[in-house]
């Protein structure tokens, strides 16, 4: 309990040193969201009066401490773009990347359970080699050179889907859901074979010990002693990894974003930053620190269930 | 285990020899290419790869080959920068903090908590959007990036290594701090940290070339790996040349030092 | 005012070819159906002749969302007004002419000191919210630009020249300047709203053909057909039109040939070579821009103008047309594009042929025989200034002088290179914010705020003061000229050209007009049988 306590403290001192950070990069950036609005045509009064209205002209500081008063009470704030409140804003684009990480996820643990037991159940043969070498290439494709092979080979010469042809969930779910494979698997093939590696590795090792070579000489067939004991300690390792993952592809999903044109919460970053409407940036930002630490926190929480010496070294 | 231990000195080999290559791919760029890099040929606008051009040319009739080659040195460029920094101050950093631990430790960990809670390449465009895109930027950028990675790895090896005998006896007999932790741990640390080193110029290589995609790493009319990615991709339907040189540059460089990784991993006896 | 492939934020408003006048412009009755006109086609795909159809949808890709405000008179990007121009109206409105035609007015007369502005309103004109337009609604918007209403800063700075609206009775109104202005009709395209409106940023409320229907931040933007559209011989074809934010120009194409688009306008010739012999008719055009390198006149070295005039020999123009865009685009030599007939000096584009010899003379002369190194700094978002950035680099080694690229994103170059004027040289492209030569050409007298170069010529400010100071068309006209030759001489800028812009439509579709301004009429397109 003291272990949890002690945990969501270090989640809120996270956040908190993300938002200010955040905060404080965008006041040191050229340009603000007033003379970003207002164009090349404005006059300075125009500007200052602009900047007065968004509350630009207060010390960053006082600016931070209102931002956070309202974050506190779930209001986090109103876009100078779009005018829109942001959280209705982020709402709107969290299912986009909520479903790409969900199946870039998903063909993560596809490829990577059965391959990873696989090769490391066939360790050093000839299909192990041949799979382990293809592993590596992939391994080493950037996410996005993986979604040009994909669109000109998939979409432009055998047409399997249209480029651009995104359609958003509420029109169309299921061509939302069909749009977002390539894009899903251009993020997850290099980190699946990572995960095999992981998987196989962490599996050989387990295959080495010593209980395992005593079910072995017990005469427990393989499926079995793979399934029980094997799985379930090679999943520890890999459990973090996993977990890193997600964090990953929720990055690499606002590259994949800008070659697939889906319009998620990355190209929303993106423009957000280049029209300097930091309130929308905030909420992004924190948002995803808040998830990635959530989810190590999670996995924390899982380790110490499943090893509890990790309590001790926390 | 016997099997393993000789694929994974094949991996070194390998990943050795590709890497090697690569580089000797560059350092000849450095000295030679077929044609100027950056002169343009209204001529050979979209040329397809041919005798004369091995690689084909891009939209301003530039020779994809020279610009593989000299984008190749960039971006590695960028890479082993970027390990510097980001290697050498998460060294000193994870040397310490594991070292001493405390409350330095206690600090600075958990602002290694909010940096690494923080999608690398998020954090790399927050930091172009401050400093303005350049390849210098994006070196500072990314090498801030990976500073806690390595301090992460470097201070869970120390950690680890400071309770060994040896250690305590150096202690006993009186040497430094200082003396303690660079000339007695750090070697024995050494392993870990190449293979980390590698791990993080394949990072470093990626996410050089990411940037330069999002138009934020190198500038024009410079070349890069990524940059020549990301303007190649407008060209895909009709020269897809313009992006697969470049493209499977960025893979061989990868590949090498991931395989180099792996084998020193394995010859740090893990 | 600036504009390039993406488009992103450009301010602008119209640039028309304004036949000054001061009689009533008797106007809305344009046959649309004529074809023919739909500007240079080009020759690999011919337009569609068929039945215009009514009913259907299209998708139309837009470069960049909508950032800035869907309120008109706060909304100040081009992409904007683009969209817009479908959904309001102003008492007067452009046509694909250049004209200015009457729409929620139905008359209008200038008096002859050019300061009092007298409208008639329009009959029956409906607001989407089923109201009736009144003189009231027209005040209010009016007077809202002026800042009159709320006692605030002019919305529209140019409208800081309104002393106030009268309506004399419920049919006539009557805006009264403080200064004569000959040209200030060219502002009343500005969007006429209900005087009780809400909420203007989300949920506009016009008069135009087509009405506000939704919109998804970062994904599209829906309008669909206004039944009670006052010009009932002029209604949209279509039910509904989705703009779709396509940021990414490598979609444009996958999203045209894969379906998912209908429509683009502004593509490059790349774009449009990959669209060859699919079902798309191209229609050509220019951007109406001065794409130039500007250069900062206030700084060494380009204080000097034997070193200005180095660079203008330096470079090939015509080698930039062929790289970025297959030979397309018109080579300008001052800042006037072609679309300005009245104004434009052809001669002007020949005047610095490339000549390395006479560039390197003069770079002697001016004191850097061994050239001199500087920095060019591009706005990331406009590739095709980016592209030109590289190609003047090359040219520029060969007369010694070593030029560096510095990209930075729009906001920085908004807030470094205009507003604080901290740059060396800089590739955009200007365009006009209005109907005159003024738009163009005040930029560079010495102490306009917009003045980014720094440029000074004392001649040239005393002849903006004439202009000023002329009620005479071909009076202003002769001295607008001869600013122009003055930038030509004095080569305030490396001026390069007018780029090419060429739009692509579905076949199944017809109807496209080019207007000499940024928008997109999508009440004239239509699904052919």
């Amino acid at each position: 309990m003291k272990y949890i306590v002690k945990k969501t403290g270090t989640l809120i001192i996270t956040l908190l040193i993300v938002s200010f950070l955040s905060f404080m990069a965008f006041s040191v950036i050229p340009g603000d969201a007033a003379k970003s609005k207002l164009g090349t045509e404005a006059t300075k009064e125009q500007v200052e009066a602009l900047q007065h209205e968004m509350g630009l002209d207060k010390p960053v500081l006082v600016r931070y401490g209102l931002w956070l008063k309202d974050f506190v009470t779930g209001d986090m704030g109103e876009s100078y773009s779009y005018s829109m409140p942001v959280q209705e804003m982020i709402a709107d684009k969290i299912p986009v990347n909520l479903t790409m990480v969900l199946m870039g996820f998903f063909i993560i643990l596809l490829f990577s359970i059965p391959l990873g037991i696989f090769t490391a159940s066939h360790e050093g043969g000839m299909l192990d080699r041949f799979l382990m070498t293809c592993n590596q290439v992939v391994m080493s494709v950037p996410g996005f050179f993986l979604g040009i092979l994909i669109t000109y080979v998939f979409g432009l010469v055998l047409k399997w889907f249209t480029p651009g042809a995104y359609v958003s969930p509420s029109e169309n779910f299921g061509g939302f859901l069909a749009y977002l494979i390539a894009p899903s698997i251009a993020i997850a093939l290099p980190k699946s074979a990572m995960a095999v590696k992981m998987l196989r590795s962490s599996v050989i090792t387990q295959l080495h010990m010593d209980y395992v070579r005593t079910a072995f000489s017990r005469g427990n067939r393989t499926g079995r002693v793979l399934g029980r004991h094997v799985l379930k300690n090679a999943l520890i390792p890999v459990l973090t990894f996993w977990a890193m993952t997600i964090a990953d592809i929720m990055a690499n999903s606002i590259i994949l974003e800008q070659v697939f044109t889906i319009p998620g919460m990355g190209s929303l970053l993106i423009t957000s930053i280049s029209n300097r409407d930091y309130p929308v940036v905030q909420g992004i930002i924190v948002l995803i620190a808040a998830m990635v630490v959530l989810i190590n926190f999670t996995v924390d929480i899982l380790y110490g269930k499943i090893d509890p010496r990790i309590r001790m070294d926390a | 285990m016997r099997k393993d231990r000789k694929n994974k000195s094949g991996n070194l080999i390998i990943g050795a020899s590709l890497a090697g290559f690569m580089l000797l791919f560059l350092l000849i760029g450095l000295l030679y290419t077929p044609y100027d890099p950056d002169a343009m040929s209204g001529g050979a606008k979209f040329a397809a790869p041919s005798l004369a051009h091995l690689f084909g040319c891009d939209q301003f009739g530039r020779d994809i080959l020279s610009r593989v080659m000299k984008g190749t040195g960039t971006t590695f460029f960028v890479g082993a920068a970027t390990v510097m920094i980001g290697g050498g101050i998460g060294l000193l950093v994870g040397a310490f903090t594991g070292y001493f631990g405390g409350w330095l430790d206690e600090i600075l960990m958990r602002f290694n908590d909010a940096v690494v809670s923080f999608p690398s390449i998020l954090l790399a465009l927050v930091f172009i959007s401050i400093l303005g895109p350049g390849k210098y930027n994006v070196i500072l950028a990314l090498g801030v990036v990976f500073i806690p990675s390595f301090a992460r790895m470097t201070r869970s090896e120390f950690i680890s290594q400071r309770e060994m005998d040896y250690v305590k006896s150096a202690r006993l007999m009186g040497a430094s701090h200082l003396r303690i932790m660079f000339i007695h741990i750090l070697p024995n640390t050494l392993p870990t940290v190449l293979a980390t080193a590698a791990i993080g110029f394949n990072n470093a290589v990626l996410a050089e070339a990411g940037m330069s995609y999002l138009g934020i790493g190198v500038q024009p009319p410079d070349a890069s790996l990524g940059r020549m990615l990301s303007e190649s991709q407008a060209y895909l339907a009709t020269a897809p040349w313009c992006a697969l040189f470049p493209g499977v540059a960025v893979i061989l460089l990868a590949l090498g030092f991931s395989l180099l990784s792996d084998g020193l991993q394995k010859k740090g006896g893990k | 005012m600036f504009k390039g492939e993406t488009m992103k934020r450009a301010r602008l408003i119209p640039t028309l070819l304004f036949a000054l006048t001061l009689t009533i412009v008797l106007g809305g009755c344009q046959d649309k159906k004529e074809s023919g006109k739909e500007s240079k086609n080009n020759e690999s795909s011919t337009e569609t002749k068929a039945e215009p159809t009514m009913g259907g949808s299209i998708v139309v890709g837009i470069p960049q969302d909508i950032e800035d405000s869907l309120d008109p008179h706060k909304s100040v990007a081009a992409g904007t007004k683009e969209v817009l121009f479908n959904i309001y109206e102003g008492l007067v409105k452009p046509d694909e002419k250049g004209n200015y035609i009457d729409a929620v007015a139905q008359s209008h007369t200038i008096s002859e000191d050019g300061k009092t502005y007298t409208f008639t309103l329009r009959e029956g004109v409906k607001f989407h919210n089923g109201a009736d337009v009144t003189v009231d609604d027209v005040k209010y918007s009016i007077e809202r630009c002026a800042g009159i209403t709320e006692g605030t800063e002019p919305l529209i700075a140019a409208f800081s020249n309104v002393e106030n609206v009268e309506t004399p009775d419920d049919k006539t109104i009557v805006i009264n300047l403080k200064e004569a202005d000959t040209e200030f009709l060219a502002y009343l395209i500005v969007a006429v709203i209900p005087k009780d409106a809400q909420d203007l940023a989300t949920n506009p409320v016009g008069t135009g053909p087509f009405m506000y229907a939704s919109r998804s931040p970062q994904e599209n933007i829906k309008i669909k057909k206004f039944a009670d559209y006052w010009d009932t011989e002029n209604q949209a074809y279509l039910d509904e039109v989705t703009f779709k934010v396509v940021s990414d120009s490598n979609a444009i194409v996958t999203g045209l040939k894969g379906g998912s688009l209908d429509m683009v306008a502004r593509i490059d010739s790349n774009q449009s070579a990959q669209l060859k012999g699919e079902d798309f008719t191209i229609y050509e055009g220019g951007m109406n821009l001065v794409q130039a390198l500007y250069l900062n006149n206030g700084e060494a070295p380009f204080d000097n103008v034997k070193v200005r005039q180095a660079l203008c020999y330096a470079v090939n123009r015509q080698d930039v047309l062929d790289m970025i865009a297959d030979g397309k685009g018109t080579i300008i030599g001052s800042s006037m594009f072609p679309a300005f007939d009245k104004y434009y000096m052809p001669e002007l584009a020949d005047k610095y042929p490339q000549d390395a010899g006479k560039a390197k003379a003069l770079l002697a002369e001016a004191g850097y025989p061994d050239g001199f190194d500087m920095t060019i700094t591009v706005p990331s978002n406009y590739q095709q200034h980016v592209d030109t950035a590289q190609i003047l680099v090359e040219q520029l080694k060969q007369i010694g002088v070593n030029a560096k690229i510095q990209l930075v994103e729009w906001d920085s170059w908004l807030s470094d290179v205009y507003g604080d004027r901290k740059f060396q040289s800089t590739v955009v492209g200007v365009d006009a914010a209005y109907l005159s030569g003024r738009a163009l050409l005040e930029r560079f007298t010495s102490d306009s705020s917009k003045n980014f170069i720094n440029f000074h010529n004392e001649e040239y400010d005393k002849l903006y003061q004439q202009v000023k100071k002329s009620t005479d068309d071909k009076e202003q006209t002769e001295l607008y000229k001869k600013m122009e030759t003055i930038l030509a001489d004095d080569a305030a800028n490396v001026y390069i050209q007018d780029m090419a812009s060429e739009v692509a439509l579905r076949k199944s579709y017809s109807g496209f007009e080019f207007y000499p301004l940024y928008v997109l009429d999508l009440a004239k397109i239509y699904k052919v049988k």
